[in-house]
């Protein structure tokens, strides 16, 4: 008998390690030949960690499992209060829209058999006898965006490298994943780590690059073992190497680990801190898509991105075109994290609104008070009151509302959140990993705390900390100092009443 | 001591001169097998890598994961971002500070461990979360992480 417990970290981070070794033991002293399988997750996290078990009607999951839970399921299997039916008819699994996510904790993340079975390499199949061109159209055509958080069209990007001429050319995957609240890239690189190489080596094809990195947040130690047992296995496999699956493309993928700094995620500096410097945000132009790692033409995009083109060469643009809403084409893999029930991975097409996110799927928050905010994409995302959940996840809608939807991180808070104090973390957090640069990001971070302290103490107005982001909005290089006004401003004007007076402890 | 050093230095880097953009593997490398970057490798790093000492030091002091001096026998990693605030991470931090005498980036009162933050394990569904040695624990509570500190002693 097959029994499924996930070797994924947030599955370890609950314990799954121990409900492991109680599956042997248990196993052993019935007497039952069980094979225990380590998959991945399949991002229920509220549910891990989650034992599945392969019978009649299928794959049976128990939720929630302590290594105690073990025998008695042993013993009870349907009858066990941790039974939850079959993995995939959970409604929370059942109601999704897994396009990238298709896989993940269903196979076991470095079996290529697994891979192969379940639909992966043949994006790469196909483009492999598509010329660089053609791979490129069909990207644009897709609509699909950059998930890393600007949002950029990717088939454009990587039309530009395509056209640049170089002797030599770079993929990029920025696998940095800094936003508070996100975990999807995390996901991908510990349960489906074949699939991100996929789409990197047909960004290879496409734009005629033959070498890849991936920058790997160091926050992340077992994501990094993955990547590297990953590439390793691929190039005994033929996928990567000096012939890709016997072509006359060459593709190579080498791992890189960061060192704990957020701004080292914007695309320049992660390519000062892959060449060997500190992390300092470039200026633009130059584009990396023309002169980007070590003055080459660079295709740089983010996990989940690069994640969707295998989906996209093996279906078609269409077929990935067809979810979404308006501008915003395909899937959002969304994170529900913070205050929250049910927190975990939810892919929807554009469209979902935050309501149903947040109570559908999220079942409120996990103190079991109001809901009070949201903040959505990351630690320069906009905090959002419970008046606009009815909004869409889609990226013109959260512009719209003064917000961005980033990487796809909601972070709820309940009612016991002080607003100010989110916002003063707004400004800390800018301080503490500002790269230096511009005045308005360096300086004004550090003011605006002092500011907000001084509001709290009755010594400041809060027309100085408007003015302040004013500067920092218009004045800052990059997104770092450019949009930490998003949770600030946002804070003041949905929750004013957090920012009266009062005395600091 | 500074000779063991010296050994392992240059071995890092016979093995990684030659990779592009080799600096960051090379911090990474002494950093994994010593549990820091001494003041020491410094001018060793510079010299196999051709540059100045004082870019290698500007290197080292940008970024967070580096450590400048010997850590406790376990790190103890408390994730201090948005969504383990809204779970107590706050509270947490605290209470760990007591718990082991010391703020962070400080050694604890018995030096078994070094405390520092960090921002975001990707564990946020679960928050909040905490890393001991490079493994993950998340859903953590004062109680739970004095357990855990308990189990980690030795
Ligand atoms: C301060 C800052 C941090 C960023 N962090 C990340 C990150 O961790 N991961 C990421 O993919 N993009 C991040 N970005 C966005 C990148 O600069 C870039 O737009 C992205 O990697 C491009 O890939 P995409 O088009 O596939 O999204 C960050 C940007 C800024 C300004
Ligand atoms: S806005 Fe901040 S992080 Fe961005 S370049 Fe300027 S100083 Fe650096
Ligand atoms: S914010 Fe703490 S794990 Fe992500």
């Amino acid at each position: 008998m097959k029994i499924y417990v996930p070797g994924d970290s947030g599955a370890l981070a609950l314990g799954a390690d121990r409900v492991a070794a109680a599956v042997e033991i248990e196993a052993t002293r019935k007497g039952i030949r069980a094979d225990l399988v380590r998959n991945g997750s399949r991002g229920l996290y509220w549910l891990e960690p989650m034992m599945e078990m392969e019978t009649e009607e299928g794959r049976v999951a128990y939720g929630s499992v302590s290594p105690r839970d073990v025998a008695p399921i042993f013993d009870l299997g349907k009858s066990h209060p941790r039974f939850l039916g079959r993995a995939e008819e959970i409604p929370y699994l059942k109601n999704q829209q897994r396009l990238t996510f298709s896989r993940s904790g269903i196979t076991v993340p470095l079996s290529i058999e697994d891979y192969i079975a379940n639909e992966g390499f043949s994006g790469l199949v196909n483009a492999l006898k598509m010329t660089g061109a053609a791979i490129v159209s069909a990207v644009t055509e897709s609509g699909l965006r950059g998930r890393g958080g600007a949002a950029f069209p990717t088939g454009i990007k990587w039309k530009t490298v395509l056209e640049a001429e170089s002797d030599l050319k770079y993929v990029v995957c920025n696998a940095d994943e800094g936003d508070s609240g996100t975990f999807s890239d995390r996901m991908v690189m510990e349960n489906d780590p074949f699939m991100l190489m996929e789409g990197m080596i047909i960004a290879g094809l496409a734009t005629g690059a033959s070498y890849g990195y991936i920058y790997v947040r160091s926050e992340y130690p077992h994501a990094c073992s993955t990547l590297l047992e990953a590439a390793e296995i691929l190039e005994k496999a033929g996928y990567l190497g000096e012939s890709v699956l016997d072509s006359d493309k060459s593709f190579h993928i080498e791992v890189r680990r960061a060192a704990g700094s957020y701004v080292c995620g914007e695309e320049t500096a992660m390519l000062e801190s892959m060449e060997g410097r500190r992390g300092i945000v470039r200026a633009k132009p130059p584009l990396p898509a023309i002169s980007g790692l070590f003055g080459k033409p660079t295709v740089i995009n983010n996990v989940i991105s690069f994640s969707a083109v295998p989906f996209i060469l093996a279906n078609g643009a269409e077929a990935y075109r067809n979810y979404g809403t308006g501008r915003s084409r395909g899937t959002l893999p969304i994170q529900l994290a913070g205050n929250v029930k049910h927190g975990g991975l939810i892919e929807r097409a554009f469209g979902v609104t935050l309501n149903e996110l947040i109570y559908e799927y999220g079942g409120g928050t996990a103190s079991g008070r109001p809901v009070r905010a949201v903040q959505v994409g990351g630690p320069l995302g906009a905090y959002i009151p419970e008046s606009l959940f009815d909004t869409q996840l889609d990226y013109e809608a959260f512009i719209k509302i003064g917000g961005t939807l980033g990487h796809g991180g909601i972070v709820v808070f309940d009612d016991s959140v002080d607003m100010m104090e989110q916002a003063r973390y707004a400004m800390e957090f800018c301080a503490i990993e500002s790269c230096g640069k511009c005045t308005p990001c360096r300086i004004g971070s550090v003011r605006g705390m002092e500011v907000i302290d001084g509001i709290a103490s009755g010594s400041q107005q809060i027309g100085l900390l408007r003015d302040l982001c004013d500067t920092m909005l218009n004045g800052s290089l990059c997104a770092m100092g450019g949009m930490t006004p998003y949770p600030v401003l946002s804070a003041l004007n949905h929750f004013p009443e957090d920012f009266a007076e009062r005395r600091k402890k | 001591m500074a000779h063991d050093l010296e050994g392992m230095v240059s071995h890092i880097l016979e093995e990684m001169h030659a990779l592009q953009g080799a600096m960051l593997p090379i911090l990474h490398a002494i950093q994994d097998s010593i549990g820091y970057v001494p003041e020491e490798a410094v001018p060793l790093v510079a010299k196999g890598l051709n540059v100045s000492r004082a870019e290698v030091h500007g290197v080292l002091t940008f970024y967070r994961h580096f450590r400048r001096t010997p850590p406790g026998k376990h790190v103890l990693q408390i994730c201090c971002a948005e969504s383990c605030q809204a779970m107590g991470a706050n509270r947490l931090a605290e209470h760990a500070k007591k718990a082991l005498g010391c703020d962070f980036h400080e050694l604890s009162r018995d030096g078994l461990f070094s405390l520092e933050p960090v921002y975001c394990l990707g564990q946020c569904a679960t928050s909040p979360a905490v890393m001991i040695d490079g493994e993950v624990h998340a859903r953590m509570n004062p109680e739970k992480l004095d357990r855990l500190l308990e189990g980690t002693e030795s």
